[in-house]
């Protein structure tokens, strides 16, 4: 990568208020008469809602008004609407919310909820993908018919399915005759949770205008607007939606979360603020999490290491509303292999209501649970052909230019570099050399490989748009619509400004927290699609205002537009250092010696649509999904210690093919995305009781990775292999960082003790399991250093 | 729980009495009363540690002292560390080493952090990572936590 002087340099972010204490999030705001709401969740997993006594709620001082489902006859949603506002007839989950209290204080409104009581008559849950497809599955959603949903989703009413998609490639039966081998696994993840710190906590208002104020922990708030208005009926310029810092997302914050609630509560009690704030295990039970998954794959390949077939059945358990999840069935089933081309697919992708909590976006959007079983699946052929499993990787990597996607479309030939990252990431792990072997009999030590890819999975149309202005100071500010939750990508657009503009970054300011009123429109911030998407309109907006800057410059100095030139924050003529205007003179527009004023306010305005992408055919899964990849691998060292059944990962590398904007925030993703990523390899998992109630909503039970648990070495490089149109050709890498893992480990785990983890979270209970299954000996060789042993 | 207490606190320097109940928490305290933007709530039994101050020179989870437990003690929060426009040593580093990303856990890792360079200044990685355990962070993965720390070591040892 060129050489620049802001962009690719790890400038500070400009968020410093973080670490000084004054930085706002939704949790810190107040605002004068506030009342405070909560919740009431359901009991069972899946019942009738017989009666809802609220009459002793009523009674306790302070309380102004108790709601239930029957207040709010409509449902609300991205995808697919499915979602009531409080349960109505029917509990779908254990912790299903059925009533809410409004009241003067938090005291006054939990006390209340206490006393609420609710009769149900218990229907039998729906707890698995299995039970769910049964023929005679109890219908969880009994009127789907009416459910409104987005035009490429396939609900099958009178199912228990929420989405169908069908992938359809070349000639499945003609790829297994080729096949000189095949193998055929099944691999299962159980639902997650995002775990980010700021539980979520929103504020509503309803001025005397009718307009309807919304402060909430979102990642995206022109969605949160765009959804209110669509599931209320109100007036979109009547919705504003306040964006503050965000205490974590991880994809759990895209789209509506349960702002309907309080916009609801405050529209029926005069316009009054009401502030809904989760705890914690609130937070767990009543927050959507991230689906379970089972993949039943079989895949082919000829003796020469060339993959030749694909079939899968991919099942999401989107617990039970799968509004947002409908679209992650999407997303694996059009993207249904790694990094490779497989001439002949086939892939069904069903995602199925259970009752369970409800499912949303999650960090890698279903690519991080689809790498982890076709990843093993590249390794388990590679033993069966006696090949090394890089190789028949680099033999099958997706070549751009060259190799077609699973939807038929051909890859573009600046899509990346996959074959790259997978080489280097082999370098940096040490492939192919042996391990040190511990000195502890019972300890063994491999190392495995993972590659990936992924592109945001969005509308064909989602748009972003950017405005710079200039103030009388030369100094620039930028409206764009990105959320702002950690990521950076906010600063990192700062640093391309200031080196389009060639100011100090100092000078540039995208403020982090804003309104739907006063920046400018993006669809959402999510699936690593910010820096590209908003990152293109950006570069339109300031060649819109260079543009202004030229014209200006070209009427003072009376020569050509195309004579002068952008540098150092003024408009020179070309040659001529000393024939130039800044952008402090000219941000008012310029006044010329006879007092004549030209032009006025600098103001650069830029879109971007994806313009490339499609539809994808009902029927084949045919056509341009994204409008761009990025490719990467991640390898891992670890150690597997066959006395407490632990995994350790000792060192973890990532490659990614794409150059970064701000090296600091990249690798600061790369680093999170690792523990994440690692964090929920062996770790996570809600547990549910046979009866469907969750076991585990707190950290103490709920175990996300510590300081102590991180790898001894972590290792991130980026290739700066970019793509035309994107900013100085960088794509976001936020999701992409967290890929590899679970498949890398596995089959690190595969390469130390030769046994296959089809089954996360890789727990010491699942580890012995696998191990009791596959290679009982090793058991018995460690009867050895027990007790004394022989 | 009708009945009131008054407490005395001296919260980064600055000395109040105030009236509270006696099952308040600590960290309501520092919010309510004294105005501390920086401590957050994020599971309020312990686990998570985001909610971290240095009481009476240990660090402590505010969620887990009751406001009684607290009369008379001095509490250092980040707001307690800088004057404007002059960081610590210790916000210098996170902010030149990328040791924030979501920024709702940093107010507790800087606090941690803090109490590291001025108590255990020849501090190992490992137990460093011992005392980090007790605070979770969702966004960074820790490493750039780590070496912000290592760095404020070495920045406190310069100055």
């Amino acid at each position: 990568m060129k050489a620049y002087k802001y962009v690719g340099k790890p400038i500070p972010r400009q968020d410093v208020s973080k670490v000084f204490g004054d930085a706002i999030y939704a949790y810190d705001v107040k605002l004068p008469g506030m009342l405070y709401a909560k919740l009431v969740g359901s009991t069972y997993a899946h019942a009738r809602i017989k009666r809802i006594d609220y009459s002793k709620a009523l009674k306790v001082p302070g309380v102004i008004k108790v709601f239930t489902g029957e207040d709010f006859p409509f449902k609300v949603g991205i995808y697919a609407a499915d979602r009531d506002v409080l349960a109505r007839g029917k509990v779908l989950y254990y912790g299903h919310p059925v009533a809410g209290v409004v009241a003067e204080t938090p005291e006054a409104a939990e006390e209340a909820a206490e006393l609420i009581e609710v009769e149900y008559e218990p229907l039998e849950p729906v707890l698995t993908i299995e039970d769910a497809l049964r023929p005679d599955a109890p219908l969880i959603h009994e009127h789907m018919e009416e459910y409104r949903h987005a035009s490429f989703i396939y609900p099958r009413p009178g199912t228990n399915i929420a989405n169908y998609l069908k992938l359809r490639k070349g000639d499945i039966k003609k790829g297994f005759e080729e096949a000189d081998v095949v193998v055929e696994s099944e691999y299962r993840e159980p639902l997650i949770s995002h775990a980010y710190m700021e539980n979520w906590v929103g504020i509503a208002r309803v001025l005397s205008d009718g307009t309807v104020e919304v402060w909430s922990s979102h990642q995206s708030p022109f969605a949160v607007r765009h959804l209110l208005a669509a599931s209320l009926g109100l007036p979109i310029g009547k919705v504003v939606v306040h964006h503050t810092f965000v205490g974590g997302g991880f994809g759990g914050k895209a789209g509506l979360l349960l702002e309907h609630i309080p916009v609801l509560f405050s529209m029926k009690l005069g316009g009054r603020p009401v502030r809904l704030e989760l705890n914690r295990e609130e937070n767990f039970l009543f927050m959507a999490q991230r689906a379970g998954y089972l993949f039943k794959m079989k895949t082919g390949a000829t003796k020469d290491g060339r993959l030749v077939a694909h079939y899968g059945e991919y099942y999401l358990d989107a617990g039970a509303y799968a509004d947002y999840t409908v679209n992650i069935g999407r997303s694996v089933g059009f993207v249904p292999t790694g990094p490779y081309e497989v001439p002949n697919i086939h892939v069904d992708s069903i995602t199925v209501y259970t009752n369970k909590v409800p499912t949303t976006a999650f960090r890698g959007f279903g690519m991080q649970e689809m790498h982890f079983a076709f990843e093993q699946q590249i390794d388990q052929l590679a033993e069966k052909l006696g090949m090394d499993p890089l190789e028949l990787r680099l033999k099958n990597a997706i070549v751009p230019g060259k190799s077609y996607l699973p939807t038929q479309v051909r890859v573009r030939e600046d899509a990346g570099d996959p074959a790259g990252t997978m080489k280097r990431a082999a370098e940096l792990i040490g492939w192919g050399k042996k391990p040190e072997k511990p000195d502890e009999p019972w300890k063994f030590r491999g190392i495995g490989i993972a590659s990936f890819w992924k592109g945001p999975v969005q509308p064909s149309n989602a748009a972003s748009s950017a405005i710079v202005k200039v103030n009388e100071d030369g100094s620039v500010d930028v409206l764009v619509g990105t959320g702002e939750m950690g990521q950076g990508t906010i600063y990192a657009l700062a640093q391309i400004v200031a080196e389009e503009l060639g100011i100090p970054v100092e000078k540039v300011r995208v403020a982090p927290i804003r309104s739907t009123d006063s920046v400018a429109y993006t669809w959402q911030t999510v699936g690593s699609r910010g820096l590209f998407s908003e990152g293109q309109a950006l570069m339109r907006a300031l060649d819109d205002l260079k543009n202004q800057m030229r014209e200006i410059a070209a009427r003072v100095f009376n020569v050509f537009k195309d004579e002068i030139e952008i540098k150092d924050g003024k408009a020179c003529v070309k040659g001529k250092p000393w024939e130039c205007i800044s952008l402090a003179e000219m941000a008012l527009g310029y006044t010329l010696p006879n007092g004549n004023a030209i032009h006025g306010p600098l103001i650069g305005r830029g879109s971007h649509v994806p313009s490339q992408t499609t539809y994808l055919d009902p029927e084949t899964g045919r056509g341009e999904p994204k409008p761009f990849m990025t490719f990467g691998t991640g390898a891992v060292e670890v150690e597997v210690d066959l006395l407490n059944m632990r995994v350790r990962v000792l060192k973890a590398v990532t490659v990614l093919d794409t150059p970064v904007i701000n090296p600091g925030l990249a690798l600061g993703q790369a680093y999170g995305g690792a523990v994440m990523g690692i964090s929920i390899a062996l770790n996570e998992e809600l547990k549910l009781t046979k009866d469907g109630r969750l076991l585990n909503p707190n950290f103490t039970d709920y175990k996300v990775a510590r300081a102590g648990d991180i790898p001894v070495e972590m290792v991130a490089e980026f290739l700066g292999v970019g793509q035309k149109n994107a900013p100085y050709g960088a794509k976001g890498v936020g999701e992409l960082t967290m890929l590899a893992w679970p498949a890398a480990i596995a089959n690190a785990i595969y390469n130390a003790i030769g046994v296959r983890i089809r089954k996360l979270p890789i727990t010491p209970d699942n580890l012995l399991e696998a191990i009791k299954e596959q290679r009982p000996e090793l058991l018995k060789e460690l009867d050895k250093y027990l007790l004394g042993g022989e | 729980m009708a009945e009131t207490i008054t407490i005395r606190l001296k919260v980064n320097g600055v000395e109040k009495e105030v009236t509270v109940k006696p099952n308040e928490r600590l960290l309501d305290v520092l919010r309510e009363k004294f105005y501390i933007n920086s401590v957050k709530a994020g599971c309020l039994r312990g686990e998570c540690g985001i909610c971290t101050v240095i009481m009476n020179g240990k660090l402590v989870k505010s969620c887990l002292v009751l406001a009684p437990e607290a009369d008379g003690a001095e509490i250092l929060t980040v707001e307690g560390l800088s004057r404007p426009g002059k960081p610590s040593v210790v916000q210098r580093a996170f902010i030149e080493k990328f040791g924030f990303q979501c920024g709702f856990c940093t107010p507790a890792f800087i606090m941690a952090a803090y109490w590291i360079v001025e108590n255990m200044p020849d501090a190992s990685e490992k137990e460093i990572k011992e005392i980090l355990n007790s605070v979770i962070c969702r966004c960074t993965g820790y490493k750039q936590i780590i070496e912000a720390i290592k760095y404020a070591i070495e920045l406190k040892k310069q100055a």
